[in-house]
């Protein structure tokens, strides 16, 4: 019953063939068995877990379930905030910090009846591609342990695709969902900009920060995605466009859609396993009914720099929170306050966070600051532009999500080289779009790939609807990677 | 390329101490960092409106009226350090 998508789960719950309390003792029982060579979770809220299973199992006894994700067992990104459950984003600075609130999307998945199992591992802070960045361990990919998930998702994405969670939440900064569904072989959605509310969500880059699902397949993901989108009075940023039913329209098909095909995705260096498996995709849309188009983004080539100097930038300033004082770590035997704080952040910061704070503090600088924030701004109106010019001829673009399958540990020692990771993931965050990656194949050494759509703002009903038409036409997201069950 | 001294600048303005070792790899990496970065300066911007959100919002307001928040203990639970309802701090203002 690890097996099954939530849809299916939800309705087995109605027809009594099983309950939310049996399922999460399975899952309960598999993350013992097995999260210790995965890694995925930072905190498992096993008794948390149960009660609320009892009580979504009452609420099935009664005839009255709350919805499709009542008792449907999730794992969240130890980014959010989880009331009374530590909540680290996998760094030592947080060690043993305790939100006193839930994360709106926490908040909202409980009011649904999910069933949280725990927080998922990550890199420090949401940076990095692979979760080798966690300051507690790293995750392992379920089709190959010496492999990287991904990341910074890595936690949510190992945990869903070892069917250790029937899905859950991550966080996309620049890629930090898509890149990470690629390398596990599930789903995975970035929403549009300010489609979630980022309360309580720990904030990386703010501009660019969204929250999204991890699921077994597009129709989980719509249905994750239905019941943590809207307006919330807490983030200004979050939109007040209405929430329509994405489950609904799923299945309206491809047939006369318009998808373009952006050549700056299909760069030299690629693995041309992705690049094979990718364009046997547009050829499955093709024959769904889709007219492909060429289209062209021609600022990709300086969108990864872009995002390189705008992330950095929001996130020095976002982590000088991290001071000492209010919560989380506090360095001993300071003799004021100024000692006391960069102490403090030199003990309590990994390697990456402490290049990513020293970067954005020196875009953000006197006398740089036009050279590289100013200018970054104006770039990323060029990358928008591109997407709109775009938009104008196709109704999504289609491209591969990452130019590579999952590489090893300790692979990837320059930052430089894993930053490339997320080259076709960033403009989407930096246009503020939804995307989607869905699985599209395997390379010859068994490892996933992922296949992106890129839809106009608040189209998620758009991007849904082809990767599900994709997906219904293709087996890859019923494979499972062989791990004891 | 980016200096020793501008490493060490920047390290004070991010409240950040650096071991001498951390100090020449991070001066290496970030140099290495802003040389990619520098691919920017390709592009003509004369004339381009910069972008700060992607989705432009502004001045999104809430009728003002008390609403229940964050009791003061739980907010200071978390504290490394605190005397009643306050946070502890080294001391900043000499005797």
């Amino acid at each position: 019953m690890t097996e099954q998508p939530i849809h299916e789960l939800t309705e087995a719950y109605r027809r009594t063939a099983t309950t939310p309390t049996a399922v999460t003792e399975s899952y309960l029982a598999r993350i013992a068995e097995l999260d210790g060579r995965i890694g995925g979770y930072l905190t498992i809220t096993r008794e948390q877990a149960l009660r609320a299973a009892a009580e979504s199992d009452a609420r099935y006894r009664a005839g009255k379930p709350l919805g499709p994700l009542d008792g449907a067992p999730l794992v969240y990104k130890d980014v959010l905030c989880t009331r009374g459950v530590q909540t680290t984003c996998a760094s030592r600075i947080l060690e043993g910090f305790v939100p006193p609130y839930d994360a709106t999307v926490v908040a909202r998945l409980t009011a649904a009846g999910a069933v949280m199992l725990g927080k998922g591992n990550m890199d420090e802070f949401a940076m990095g591609s692979s979760t080798e960045y966690s300051a507690f361990r790293p995750t392992r990919n379920p089709w190959d342990l010496a492999r990287v998930p991904g990341g910074s998702s890595g936690g949510p994405a190992a945990a869903v695709a070892a069917g250790l969670a029937v899905g859950g939440l991550g966080t996309d900064t620049g890629g930090s969902i898509r890149q990470p569904a690629a390398f596990c072989g599930i789903v995975g959605l970035k929403p549009t900009y300010g489609r979630v509310s980022r309360y309580g969500l720990v904030a990386f880059g703010s501009s660019l920060d969204q929250i999204g699902p991890f699921a077994r397949d597009v129709t989980d993901a719509a249905l994750l995605l239905g019941a943590i989108a809207g307006l919330d009075p807490c983030d200004s940023t979050s939109l007040e466009a209405p929430v329509p039913d994405y489950v609904a329209t799923l299945s309206r098909g491809v047939k006369g859609l318009r998808l373009g095909i952006p050549d700056e995705y299909f760069i030299e260096g690629m693995d041309p396993e992705v690049e094979r498996a990718v364009r046997a995709a547009v050829d499955v849309l093709r024959g769904l009914g889709a007219t492909l188009e060429k289209v062209s983004l021609p600022t990709t080539r300086h969108a990864l720099a872009t995002y390189y100097v705008i992330a950095p930038a929001e996130a020095s300033s976002n982590l000088a929170r991290y001071d000492g004082v209010k919560y989380g770590l506090r360095a001993a035997g300071a003799k004021d306050l100024i000692e006391m704080s960069s102490r403090t952040r030199a003990a309590g910061f990994g390697a990456e966070v402490k290049r990513r704070i020293m970067l954005g503090t020196y875009v953000l600088s006197a006398g740089y600051y036009e050279a590289y924030y100013g200018r970054a701004q104006k770039v990323r109106t060029l990358v928008r532009r591109d997407f709109d010019t775009a938009f104008g001829r196709v109704e999504l673009i289609v491209a591969p999500t990452t130019p590579n399958v999952a590489f090893k540990h300790g692979e990837k020692e320059d930052p430089l080289s894993m930053y490339l990771n997320d080259v076709f993931a960033v403009p989407a965050n930096i246009a503020g779009l939804p995307a989607i990656s869905v699985p599209c194949g395997f390379s010859a050494q068994g490892l996933p790939i992922g296949l992106q759509f890129i839809g106009k703002a608040l189209d998620e009903p758009g991007v849904l609807r082809a990767a599900y038409a994709y997906e219904q036409a293709t087996p890859w997201h019923a494979r499972r990677p062989s791990l004891p069950s | 390329m980016i200096t020793r001294e501008a490493v060490l600048h920047v390290a004070r303005l991010a409240r950040l101490e650096l071991s001498e070792s951390e100090l020449e790899r991070m001066r290496a990496q970030l140099d290495a960092i802003l040389t990619y970065i520098d691919r920017l300066k390709e592009l003509d911007v004369t004339d381009v409106e910069p972008t700060s959100h992607a989705v432009p919002r502004v001045n999104v307001m809430r009728d003002d009226v008390v609403v229940p928040c964050l009791p003061q203990d739980e907010a200071l639970r978390n504290a490394p350090d605190r005397v009643g309802e306050f946070f502890r701090v080294p001391r900043i203002i000499e005797d």
